[in-house]
């Protein structure tokens, strides 16, 4: 028994004993920094809807959750600039999974090329370090120049954001294998096919999952600059809209839809990773 | 039957340019005939992983040759099985999808390659295991989930690099009649890498003695203890005979004299 069920029991003698300690142990079996995260959260929008409350800065500027949630039902049922939230949602959530895929195919090649052929580490290293740092605000107008402001500048801005992670990332995966376990392989009889499918691309894994979740992230910061290029839908392409005429409650609800989206992804990839990598930080 | 053969190696790493170098492996010859257990014995630097490399086909000499059955060794092969000092196991597969890796790599069936699989953990003692993940195996269970998957693939040779030292002492002198367990009903020739004393006198049927800088056998002895053991002797009757522990301090002292040998030089 902890201390501050001893203390409870001292209080109320007499309560029942099942019902307090089972809700007491369905929290406990929530992980306390979990619990802390929930509470933070609440807290955070306690002190939001408090200082909407005492209009610290006027409504225009800063709504009240409770205008955000209305707004969030109304611009699901009849749209902001012409499009329904979930039509905007679509287009965005559309844009970063097709880069997303896209960043994934390419950059496990490359990250494997790399590995494997020191020409391509030769000409990959310098466009990739070049580019990398580089804010994709900066290059956008490059890319509209280029490609012009159709869905393909779009997905293309969003897979620059989100490559160079899981090219970094599959290549350090690769130069981690112990060169045992090709060993291994080879002296059962592997052929270099079989080593890079069966050894290399498993071991890999988890590095490359990383990658993309870290790439993910990254992608999602690069979607509101994509959206600026004469998009008709798209969440970043709504923020802007709303910024323009100073609709404070859909640019707060957009970052918040965006926040959310980014999660939910998030949360998938975690589960693709422990399903398909349980040994991560087991061996 | 097949004999491997290494024949006048020298191997030197970076090249040998650097002036100073000194050869990791400095002419050195053996065979391994069939049905042999060759162990070579040395203090750390005198060039046994570099000769089980040599053989596996891992790396190849600066000079001299390695043949298996008089054919050159020009790469690995599965004739010549490689138990690793850690394991080198795939987390990725369980147990006995990595007992069956070797098969699996050759398009054999699953059900056929989980039947052989499971006939081999039979024959290192590791039943009901076939569904766990490697990391969920003590350290021994893991050594023998190894010599496992090298037995499945059936080679002709097993190349063992110190499959043992990474155990604790009381699964050590386990393992150790476990291996010569397998050797005796597989016949296979094994090639074990050890710095234990008492370990390589009783196991070994052909005992090299290696010395460092530069890498060399400087003994070469036949033994039988093995083969008494497989015979059906007990472990501590062995290892109790006279004759075991004057071999036992030969070595030793073969290794210590060495050892002066080598810094009085420096």
């Amino acid at each position: 028994m902890s201390s501050s069920s001893s203390l409870f029991v001292s209080r109320r003698p007499h309560a029942p004993a099942l019902p307090a300690s089972s809700i007491r142990h369905l929290v406990g079996r929530i992980g306390y920094v979990t619990r802390v995260s929930v509470a933070t959260s609440f807290g955070l929008l306690l002190l939001w809807q408090i200082a909407a409350s005492l209009e610290v800065v006027p409504a225009m500027f800063l709504p009240s959750p409770f205008a955000v949630a209305t707004k969030f039902v109304a611009v699901s049922r009849d749209g902001f600039q012409d499009a329904t939230l979930l039509e905007h949602l679509l287009a965005s959530v559309g844009r970063v999974t097709a880069a997303l895929v896209a960043a994934v195919i390419l950059g496990v090649a490359v990250g494997f090329a790399m590995n494997l052929n020191q020409t391509a580490q030769g000409v990959v290293t310098p466009v990739l370090e070049l580019y990398r740092p580089i804010p994709p605000l900066a290059y956008l107008p490059l890319v509209i120049i280029w490609f012009g402001i159709g869905e393909f500048a779009k997905v293309l801005v969003i897979f620059l954001g989100i490559l160079p992670s899981i090219v970094i990332a599959t290549n350090e995966g690769l130069r981690s294998v112990p060169p045992d376990r090709v060993n291994a392989a080879r002296s059962l009889g592997a052929t270099r096919a079989q080593v890079i499918f069966l050894v290399l691309l498993p071991h890999a894994m988890p590095s490359i999952l990383t990658g993309t979740r870290i790439g993910l992230g990254a992608g999602w910061a690069t979607l509101v600059a994509a959206e600026l290029i004469a998009a008709t839908k798209g969440l970043g392409f709504m923020i802007k809209g709303a910024a323009d005429f100073l609709v404070t409650d859909v640019v707060i609800l957009g970052i918040l839809v965006i926040a959310a989206a980014a999660i939910v992804m998030e949360m998938g990839l975690r589960v693709v990773q422990r399903v398909v990598a349980p040994w991560q930080g087991r061996e | 039957m097949k004999s491997l053969d290494v024949r006048d190696v020298v191997v030197r790493y970076g090249g040998g340019s650097r002036l100073g170098d000194v050869a990791a492996l400095d002419h050195v010859s053996l065979t391994i005939e069939p049905g042999s257990f060759v162990v070579a014995l040395g203090a750390s630097g005198c060039g046994k992983t570099t000769l089980l490399n040599l053989m596996a086909g891992f790396l190849k000499p600066t000079s001299g040759s390695v043949s298996f059955d008089g054919r050159p060794v020009k790469g690995p092969s599965s004739e010549r099985g490689v138990v690793f000092q850690h394991g080198a196991l795939m987390p990725w597969l369980n147990v006995v999808d990595n007992v069956a890796f070797g098969l699996r790599l050759r398009g054999v069936s699953q059900k056929e390659r989980h039947d052989r699989a499971r006939e081999m953990l039979n024959l290192v003692h590791l039943e009901g295991v076939e569904d766990r993940r490697i990391w969920e195996l003590s350290g021994g269970m893991r050594q023998r989930v190894g010599v496992a998957r090298a037995l499945t693939a059936d080679p002709d040779v097993l190349l063992m690099d110190e499959p043992l030292g990474a155990l604790d002492a009381l699964t050590r002198e386990q393992m150790q009649e476990l291996i010569l367990d397998v050797w005796a009903r597989t016949g296979k020739s094994i090639f074990f890498i050890t710095h234990g004393i008492d370990e390589a006198v009783f196991l070994a049927s052909k005992l090299l003695v290696m010395s460092p800088r530069p890498g060399r056998v400087i003994a070469s002895l036949d033994l039988s203890f093995s083969h008494q053991f497989a015979a059906g002797a007990k472990s501590g009757d062995v290892r109790s005979k006279p004759e075991f522990v004057a071999t036992r301090e030969r070595v030793k002292g073969l290794i210590f004299s060495s050892r002066e040998l080598v810094e009085e030089s420096l």
